[in-house]
């Protein structure tokens, strides 16, 4: 049967039969980045249109329609678009630091991509401290959007840029504590052994009420962390004009525009890992048909299928609710969810111990 | 939830403080009413019967448009090619940014005597910002807001009209 395992474990055998291991692992990381790279370009593709065929929808409005069959074309005459433009630097601006920025930003959005498993034993970097990784490494992209605000010498930049600062280094907090409170239920921070402890029903439903207060905070948290509706101050576009990226035109603004994506699929990626059991399939209790029509597909479409939904529900969210001020950004996040998390944190760690959980 | 977070800094806190039952209610409130507002976006996102989006140059034909559109100044003649317009300037004045310009002469009446007409009203659409204030300036009803919107023109000078047709005169009885 077809499945990536498969796939990956016939093109590590072929390269390892037909050259040394030194030269099979080298062209299976050559391989492994072209994969990425283009994950990258058709998810940007991909997510372009649908967070605008869902603000359209959610709207009354109609969408894009006219590029090709349904519109489907269009992020692509957009991309064309980009790429045909002219990148500029302003005079004045920090030439290095300018340019660098937007690279900065999708390095991180590719080292996140290291540990998430998309099917069953198909992931990249199987590392015994995946969630400590993804939650270290995703706050490196606050200094490529502090970068770019500088060095674009611009007032508004800086400020979305300032703002952001505070707003990322704020979230992380409950974002950290409520992905804690999987990682008190599963006792492991690798990735895989927490999707095998969800063989027998996702967390979200085996850990009951503190995994659904988490899970609603960890929502939210990475909805701030990624710089999306309702927490866009970062961009602004009524006030700051797009805050720390008004300067970048062409490819350079591509890149922040498609980090941005990138970034809120990753957080549904771990969100649908540690919440909704990654690739594990939807099991209910001694249903035996039951489960094995659900295993029956394959585990690389409920990982999607989860991530996706998870992203449904973060554009849901940017195109329902007003975004917050800045104070009450930070309110919201110290006098609400923090104390909130700590406390679920705490009773998680009761309900763990007194194995009050299924 | 923006305003139960704004609520509680600007409200001093009421005798016996805000305690964690309020602390707990204005979380459950500003979920609920965060949910609120999902189910209606979800309720559009699932039923796209009222699709408010006008396809513009495929429905040209069956376009409708809001009894409130403005789109430019025109002055009605009838089928005598005669306009209700004394040339008396009201809108000239009330126009914020001289979109308007009368331009008078004088007629001799049937009784020998002069009486002041327009000679020409000239539009400027290209400094009218459509804010109806001639139309409701006009004291004899002699100016309206048309429906049309396809102003594009390659040459500005197309822009600035002459309102009142070539040969027409005022109507019989209006003063």
């Amino acid at each position: 049967m077809w499945s990536l395992t498969n796939i990956s474990t016939a093109i590590h055998n072929w390269l390892n039969q037909t050259f040394n291991p030194t030269w099979a692992l080298i062209m299976e990381m050559v391989i492994a980045g072209i994969a990425v790279i283009s994950l990258f370009a058709v998810l940007g593709l991909v997510l372009v249109l649908m967070e605008r065929r869902v603000a359209a929808w959610m709207q009354i409005r109609l969408g894009p329609n006219r590029v090709g069959p349904f519109g489907l074309m269009q992020s692509m005459a957009d991309t064309l678009k980009l790429l045909v433009k002219e990148g500029m630097t302003p005079d004045g601006s920090d030439k290095f630091l300018f340019n660098l920025a937007p690279f900065i930003a999708m390095m991180v959005a590719m080292l996140l991509m290291a540990p998430i498993a998309f099917a069953k034993n198909f992931q990249l970097w199987d590392l015994n401290i995946g969630v400590l990784y993804v939650s270290a490494v995703s706050s490196i992209m606050v200094i490529s959007i502090l970068m770019a605000g500088w060095a674009s010498n611009n007032k508004y930049s800086l400020m979305g840029a300032m703002r952001s600062g505070a707003q990322i280094v704020s979230y992380e907090l409950s974002a950290g504590l409520s992905i804690l409170t999987v990682v008190v239920f599963s006792g492991s921070l690798n990735i895989t052994d927490i999707i095998n402890a969800q063989a027998d029903g996702w967390w979200i439903f085996k850990g009951h009420i503190p995994v659904l207060i988490s899970f609603v905070i960890f929502i939210i948290a990475v909805t701030a962390e990624t710089n999306r509706a309702p927490f866009d101050l970062a961009e602004a576009e009524s006030e700051l004009t797009a805050g720390f990226h008004t300067e970048y035109s062409g490819m350079k603004f591509a890149l922040f525009f498609l980090a941005e994506y990138i970034n809120v699929f990753i957080v549904c990626a771990i969100g649908a890992t540690l919440f909704l059991g990654g690739w594990m399939p939807f099991h209910i209790g001694h249903w035996e048909a039951f489960n094995h029509v659900m295993d029956y597909i394959p585990s690389s479409v409920w990982f999607f299928g989860k991530t996706f939904f998870l992203i449904f529900v973060i554009m849901w969210f940017r195109w329902t609710f007003p975004r917050l001020r800045i104070d009450q950004l930070l309110n919201l996040e110290w006098k609400y969810l923090l104390p909130i998390s700590m406390f679920n944190l705490l009773l998680a760690t009761a309900v763990a111990i007194l194995g009050w959980h299924f | 939830m923006n305003d139960d977070l704004k609520n509680k800094d600007s409200k001093a806190p009421p005798s016996g403080g805000w305690g964690v039952l309020k602390y707990l209610k204005d979380v459950f409130g500003t979920v609920r009413s965060l949910l609120i507002g999902m189910r209606r976006t979800g309720y559009y996102f699932t039923h796209h019967k009222e699709i408010i989006t006008e396809q513009y140059p495929d429905n040209r034909d069956t376009l409708v448009l809001a009894d409130r559109f403005k789109g430019e100044v025109v002055m009605p003649h009838d089928e005598n090619n005669e306009h209700r317009c004394t040339g008396c300037t009201a809108c000239e004045l009330a126009c914020p940014n001289a979109t308007l310009k009368v331009v008078t002469k004088f007629d001799i009446t049937a009784d020998g005597k002069k009486k002041k007409a327009i000679d020409k009203l000239v539009y400027h659409l290209e400094l009218c910002t459509m804010c109806n204030l001639c139309i409701v300036a006009c004291p004899s009803d002699a100016i309206v807001m048309a429906q049309t919107f396809e102003h594009s023109v390659f040459n500005r000078a197309d822009l600035t009209k002459i309102l009142n047709k070539p040969g027409s005169k005022i109507m019989d009885g209006v003063e």
